[in-house]
């Protein structure tokens, strides 16, 4: 789960990492007066106007102006409230601007790189930092990776002040701006790890020209898994930024990406969802869908499935491929002639069941009254449902 | 042969009394599976599936007083780090952990204990081991396995049960089928099944399955190039994914570098594992393999 950079500021804020601070406004009415608020409350005549949305880019977008007069502050804020930004992040649709962050303008000396997350191959935590401030990191990382300093933490021990001092020499920091650096630090791995974080990046981290460091940009990604116990965390959730028919997806407890091709995929397990999709495209055609039923294949997950899977209008054809383990292919059956019926589906559905009680599934399906084709292999399904989307 | 688990496998279930603990240690007594003990703390001395299971409190009194040394945990995802902890604790030879939607960071400190006490955990979020007709630890169905020569290793659960239909409809038993689970932080990597595959002398190929997300699969091929004799048909899942999706999995998503589809089918290939486009070709490629390795030895 994702949240927005001012959310993200105020979690920093909490663990007493120094943030450039501002105010969210939502409404135009409310522009001028949060402005003045800000220049008024950090001392500052000049502001920046920052949308918050999640993709990344923003910058580069026009989402991000240094605003120096109140008029230039006002103008800006009134051009970005309300406009669909375009990032490389975000479709060519854009993302609709619905809050704006309204901040401190800082003297910036130097600009840092600095991110926590999880290096999967050693199964630790990784602090990451660079000089190389502002850029994107991949890029660092694949050009100059001598420019990325890295400490991996101990889980048992979490991360100790030697390690802290290592980061802070590395960014080439001395006195008082090391010592900052070194607080910042520790308390970053602190959020991290009490927020359940997979990644805290702050980019940049500044120094300022009076020799403070501080955040100017916050990104955080948290692990869904943990959101049981981050009641906090899971309430900054932001419906709109969210794909509507995922959100409905997931309220079914379905597992649902929307894709841009016309085969819809209803399939159970996730890896074998990929591969569904993966197969459509070799026979030449384009999914339209990543959907997880789950385990539990019943009636109820077949129905909802099929409703979600309608709202595309871009969907000709709906492909089923169940593998059924635990969950028996003749009740799956029996689910998706029921379905069909219920919804009145007039699309082409190709079934392919396999697994426990396989056969009997096959010629419930072939009795049926209803225009289903059943196929006997994964090939054999996306051959016929990449046909049917085709002519249909 | 085979890895890991066998008929002289002693299991204790974590979680024996729960819904889920319940119906698949059933399953796994009808496979053959040797289920010494249940654990459900604060019900020991209890008996479980029709009396036929003992249930202590803990992981230590299974071992100590009914021999375990296999566990297999069915824990809900709240507990489950600390049911993997307590069965390291206890000195379990190998721990399997079904449970999905553990939070990372209490994966990474199980991860840190495990290696520290040198315990070999297969998960979590993963759909088990089988070692065909002898031990079932998991929720694999049992009927699709043909005992055989093929060792199989899988990121996925039902995209295991897809190829290890295709092995059998093309001819083909297995030996061992592993599970390794989908989650960023598991116990057993795909290197460390390799190994466990190679030094089996009754299997004489292997399936590996990936798909989209981290390096283990490019590090596992890179190993293999220089440790694997046996024949490797490889699979990634995920080609059509876009980047920065989790596709259902927890580790399943691009984000940037070599974890695309795409680039991991390179590098494999470039470390000589034989990689289907197709998730319709490892039947038979698989086959091809073994004519191919018959032919080089005769």
């Amino acid at each position: 789960m994702k949240i927005h950079e001012y959310q993200g500021k105020a979690l920093l804020k909490m663990y007493n990492v120094p943030i450039q601070d501002g105010y969210v406004v939502e409404e135009l009415s409310q522009v001028e007066s949060t402005i003045k608020k800000v220049r008024k409350e950090f001392n500052s005549d000049a502001v920046v106007v920052k949308a918050q949305i999640h993709a990344g880019g923003r910058g580069k977008g026009g989402g991000v102006k240094y605003s120096p007069t109140l008029e230039s502050a006002i103008e800006n804020a009134n051009n970005i409230l309300g406009m669909d930004l375009i990032t490389h992040q975000t479709g060519p649709k854009g993302q609709k601007v619905r809050k704006l962050y309204i901040t401190e303008a800082l003297d910036i000396a130097e600009e840092f790189y600095v991110a926590i997350t999880l290096d999967r191959s050693l199964g630790k935590d990784v602090f990451m930092v660079s000089t190389e401030g502002g850029m994107e990191i991949e890029k660092v990382a694949d050009e100059t990776p001598e420019k990325i300093v890295k400490e991996w933490i101990d889980p048992l021990l979490g991360m100790k002040s030697f390690q802290a001092r290592k980061l802070s020499f590395g960014l080439g920091l001395t006195g008082d701006a090391f010592k900052a650096a070194c607080k910042v630090f520790t308390n970053m791995y602190k959020c991290y790890t009490e927020t359940d974080a997979t990644i805290v990046e702050i980019n940049p981290l500044v120094l300022t020209e009076d020799g403070r460091v501080i955040a100017l940009d916050a990104k955080f990604n948290f692990d869904d898994n943990a959101m049981y116990r981050q009641k906090d965390i899971a309430e900054m959730r932001d419906d709109f930024e969210e794909d509507p028919t995922e959100l409905e997806a997931s309220q079914f407890n379905l597992n649902y990406i929307k894709l841009d091709g016309n085969v819809g995929c209803m399939v159970n397990g996730a890896g074998l969802a990929m591969a569904t999709m993966d197969i459509i495209k070799l026979a030449g055609g384009e999914p339209a869908n990543f959907l997880d039923v789950g385990g539990a294949a019943n009636i109820e997950t077949v129905k909802n499935g099929f409703k979600i899977i309608l709202k595309d209008e871009n969907v000709k054809a709906i492909i089923i491929n169940i593998f059924g383990g635990i969950v028996r292919c003749d009740r799956v059956a029996n689910g998706v002639i029921q379905a069909v019926k219920e919804l009145n589906l007039d699309l082409p559905v190709i079934v392919r069941l396999e697994g426990t009680n396989a056969v009997e599934a096959k010629k419930i399906l072939a009795k049926s009254d209803v225009a289903i084709i059943p196929a006997d292999s994964i090939l054999d399904a996306a051959n016929k449902a990449v046909t049917a989307a085709t002519n249909s | 042969m085979s890895i890991l688990v066998n008929k002289n496998s002693r299991v204790v279930v974590q979680g024996i009394t729960g819904s889920e603990g319940t119906f698949h240690s059933t399953q796994m007594l009808e496979y053959g599976t040797n289920i010494v003990a249940g654990v459900t703390p604060g019900k020991g001395g209890q008996t479980a599936l029709d009396d036929s299971v003992p249930v202590y409190n803990s992981v230590e009194d299974a071992k100590n007083e009914a021999g375990a040394n296999t566990s297999i945990i069915f824990v809900p995802p709240p507990f489950a780090a600390e049911a993997i902890i307590e069965a390291s604790y206890a000195g379990m030879d190998l721990i399997v952990c079904i449970t999905e939607g553990i939070p990372v960071q209490d994966m990474v400190k199980v991860k840190r204990v495990i290696d520290e006490n040198g315990t070999r955990l297969i998960g979590p979020n993963c759909p088990g081991i089988i070692t065909v007709d002898e031990c079932k630890l998991g929720i694999m169905p049992g009927f699709i396995c043909k005992k055989g020569n093929i060792g199989v290793i899988s990121k996925s659960g039902t995209l295991t049960y897809e190829a290890i239909g295709q092995l059998v409809s093309n001819g083909m038993g297995q030996t061992t089928a592993l599970g390794i689970g989908g989650d960023p932080i598991i116990g057993t990597d795909m290197r460390d099944a390799l190994e466990l595959f190679e030094a089996d002398p009754e299997t004489e190929g292997i399936v590996l399955i990936g798909e989209i997300g981290g390096q283990m699969e490019i590090e596992a091929a890179r190993w293999a190039k220089d440790n694997v004799s046996k024949p490797i048909v490889g699979f990634i899942a995920g080609q059509t994914a876009p980047p920065g999706r989790r596709m259902g999995h927890a580790g399943a998503i691009v984000s940037g570098g070599d974890d695309t589809a795409v680039s991991k089918m390179r590098i494999m290939k470039k470390c000589g594992i034989d990689v289907c486009e197709s998730v319709a070709e490892i039947g038979q490629k698989m086959k091809a393999a073994l004519v191919q390795e018959a032919e080089a030895i005769a």
